[in-house]
């Protein structure tokens, strides 16, 4: 039960974190926010196919039961495409930055008005 | 299955990953032949996505297991109807797309434009084949990120601005993706989406709240993809600020979410799921019906020709989707008919816009009384026939598309509210096209002197491509027998989905319904 409880409030936090994190109004803390919502996204997965302790994934001839290896399979494909996305955002950031001369995601700096 | 047929399913998605790669990898500084490639290529599809089309036409649903690894526990890629008319579609407007980049050379802004292009296919063609719902995320992920790297091609400060929102956006998409993923597998313990059908006709009343609810977050996302209002913000800004090829490119991916609406509603959510059968059609409604409005009206408050083609985008997304979302047979078979219709036409509309901008050089496509430019007789023809097809007079296919949709949609309950919105649309649109036309030809003939005529590469040919479009569209409306028979008949095909889920899980499995 503890477990269960642990696992899901950490996703939990991990997901209003990057919520409110990818509202802000400024890109590094949008790709904080989009990191933290693919980390709790990660956890997230590999809880869907319920938590259990001490078994292995895949054929093992002492084992008795096992854990179910395919949301493993789909985590570690999440992780990759969030993590190339992720360095594909800060890229993009930083020269929307050098371009525009502001970090705002609008791309216009506080205050200034729509022409 | 017919070995002929299973290879042509996966050299759709093979062929333009290697011709893709090929390009990235050999030809990056050879333009002239990395061109011939991607042309090639986008030949070579059309020509497969016919022969897999006149295959389907005959009703069979072919299942191939990549890896020969069986259904539920391999990926296969399945073809119906439906999957073969996108990719029908997909290949004729990517055919149009390439050829006009190239002649207009906008391939030339930037690098890479032709291997991004490869990989834009392989996604969307891999999306609309895909039988497994993991896989669908994946090539979402495929054909998302070559979007990203086409929609800032050129570069220049707006078109990056417009692309971290549009980024951004997708990547907060595609974790939601996940998480309606990852509900549906937690509670049916299955991805393949034939077996999630079965899986969920079959599953107790305790669980279906939380299918109910991962299905509803999936098209969220869909609903994300289709610009469906209230998510609909990214698509403008994205649109107006891209290259117009891009963006004619782009016409197909908020089908691609229309596409992945239809196919788990029919299928996953079907008439067999019980409680759930058809569970977000009252969702969609309501958001397709405000979508189609807030398009229309967005026409007036755009200030540039792009900007409103990429409102037109929205406004006929929102009339297909309150079509699809009646899930009636009846109605289904129509909206297929315009989703081919509104593609083509709105692609047709990005390129007309792009080519009247060009010519009036520092005027661009803004909305201003400017005085006459080169081919202006020519161009406000071609503007007027792409207008009359977005908006859906006679005698192009959008008007044949509407009435067959308004007639589809009679017998719903809803169907008073369809007919409302629709008609008075329709309206709407006609005014505020005519009236940026009259301001842009009519307005401006009056004006003294003339633009001065530039040397624009691809005068001639960038014309011919969009009449080209055009002309699909009047193809459409002079084959609309056999075309509407098709349509219709992939309708029923989707409404009876024990044939895909028997095509996937073999014959064994139709006895365990």
């Amino acid at each position: 039960m503890t477990m269960e409880l642990l696992v899901a409030s950490a996703i939990a936090v991990l997901t209003a974190a990057g919520v409110y994190l990818v509202l802000r109004g400024r890109t590094f803390p949008v790709v904080l926010g989009l990191a933290f919502l693919s980390y709790a996204i990660n956890l997230f997965l590999f809880a869907m196919g319920r938590l259990v302790i001490n078994r292995p994934p895949i054929y093992d001839k002492a084992a008795e039961a096992y854990t179910d290896p395919l949301p493993q399979a789909l985590v570690l494909t999440a992780i990759v495409i969030a993590f190339g996305m992720t360095a594909f955002v800060v890229v993009l950031a930083l020269r929307t930055f050098l371009e525009t001369g502001t970090d705002q995601v609008d791309g216009r700096e506080d205050g200034e008005v729509q022409p | 299955m017919n070995p002929a047929i299973s290879w042509l399913v996966v050299a759709a998605v093979i062929l333009p990953t290697v011709l893709g790669s090929i390009s990235l990898l050999a030809l990056r500084h050879r333009l002239a032949l990395s061109r011939l490639v991607s042309i090639g290529s986008c030949a070579a599809l059309v020509v497969i996505a016919a022969a897999l089309t006149v295959h389907a036409s005959g009703g069979a649903t072919e299942s191939y297991a990549l890896g020969n690894w069986r259904a539920p526990f391999g990926i296969a890629l399945v073809l119906d109807r439906l999957s073969a008319l996108m990719l029908l579609l997909t290949a004729v407007l990517a055919l149009a797309v390439m050829i006009y980049a190239v002649v207009t050379g906008v391939d030339r802004k930037g690098w890479h434009f032709h291997p991004l292009f490869q990989f834009q296919l392989l996604g969307l063609n891999g999306a609309f084949l895909t039988g497994d719902l993991f896989n669908l995320f994946v090539f979402f992920e495929v054909f998302l990120i070559a979007s990203y790297g086409l929609l800032l091609h050129g570069q220049g400060a707006g078109r990056l601005k417009a692309g971290v929102n549009y980024v951004v956006i997708n990547l907060v998409g595609s974790t939601l993706f996940l998480v309606g993923v990852g509900l549906l597998y937690g509670v049916t313990g299955t991805l393949n989406m034939a077996d999630m059908a079965m899986r969920v006709a079959a599953a107790p009343p305790g669980d279906q709240g939380l299918i109910a609810a991962g299905g509803l977050v999936l098209t969220v996302v869909f609903a994300l993809k289709a610009a469906l209002v209230p998510l609909h913000f990214w698509l403008p800004g994205a649109y107006a600020a891209t290259t117009a090829a891009v963006a004619a490119l782009f016409a197909i991916m908020t089908k691609v979410g229309v596409y992945a609406i239809i196919r788990t509603g029919t299928l996953i959510f079907g008439e067999d799921a019980g409680a759930l059968a058809f569970l977000t059609g009252p969702w969609i409604l309501p958001a397709a019906l405000v979508t189609t409005v807030v398009g229309f009206l967005g026409l007036f408050a755009a200030r540039t020709l792009r900007e409103m083609a990429a409102w037109s985008v929205i406004g006929s997304t929102g009339v297909l989707l309150s079509a699809v979302s009646v899930f009636r047979v009846e109605a289904m078979g129509p909206a297929l008919y315009y989703v081919l219709h509104s593609t083509l036409a709105a692609a047709a509309l990005f390129l007309v816009v792009d080519l009247i901008a060009k010519r009036r050089s520092e005027h661009g496509d803004a909305l201003t009384v400017a005085p006459r430019f080169q081919q202006s007789e020519l161009l406000s023809g071609l503007f007027f026939l792409a207008a009359i097809g977005i908006v859906g007079l006679p005698p192009l296919s959008g008007f044949i598309g509407k009435l067959l949709i308004l007639d589809g949609v009679r017998a719903a309950p809803e169907a008073a509210w369809i007919w409302a919105t629709i008609l008075i649309t329709t309206l709407i649109g006609v005014l505020a096209f005519a009236r940026a036309g009259s301001r842009i030809f009519w307005q401006s003939a009056s004006v003294e002197g003339a633009i001065p005529v530039r040397a624009l590469r691809g005068r001639r040919g960038g014309v011919v491509v969009a009449a080209g479009l055009l002309a699909t569209l009047a193809a459409l409306t002079v084959m609309g027998g056999p075309v509407t028979a098709y349509t219709e008949a992939t309708a029923t095909q989707l409404f009876s989905p024990q044939q895909y889920i028997d095509a996937v899980l073999g014959e064994t499995a139709g006895g365990r319904r």
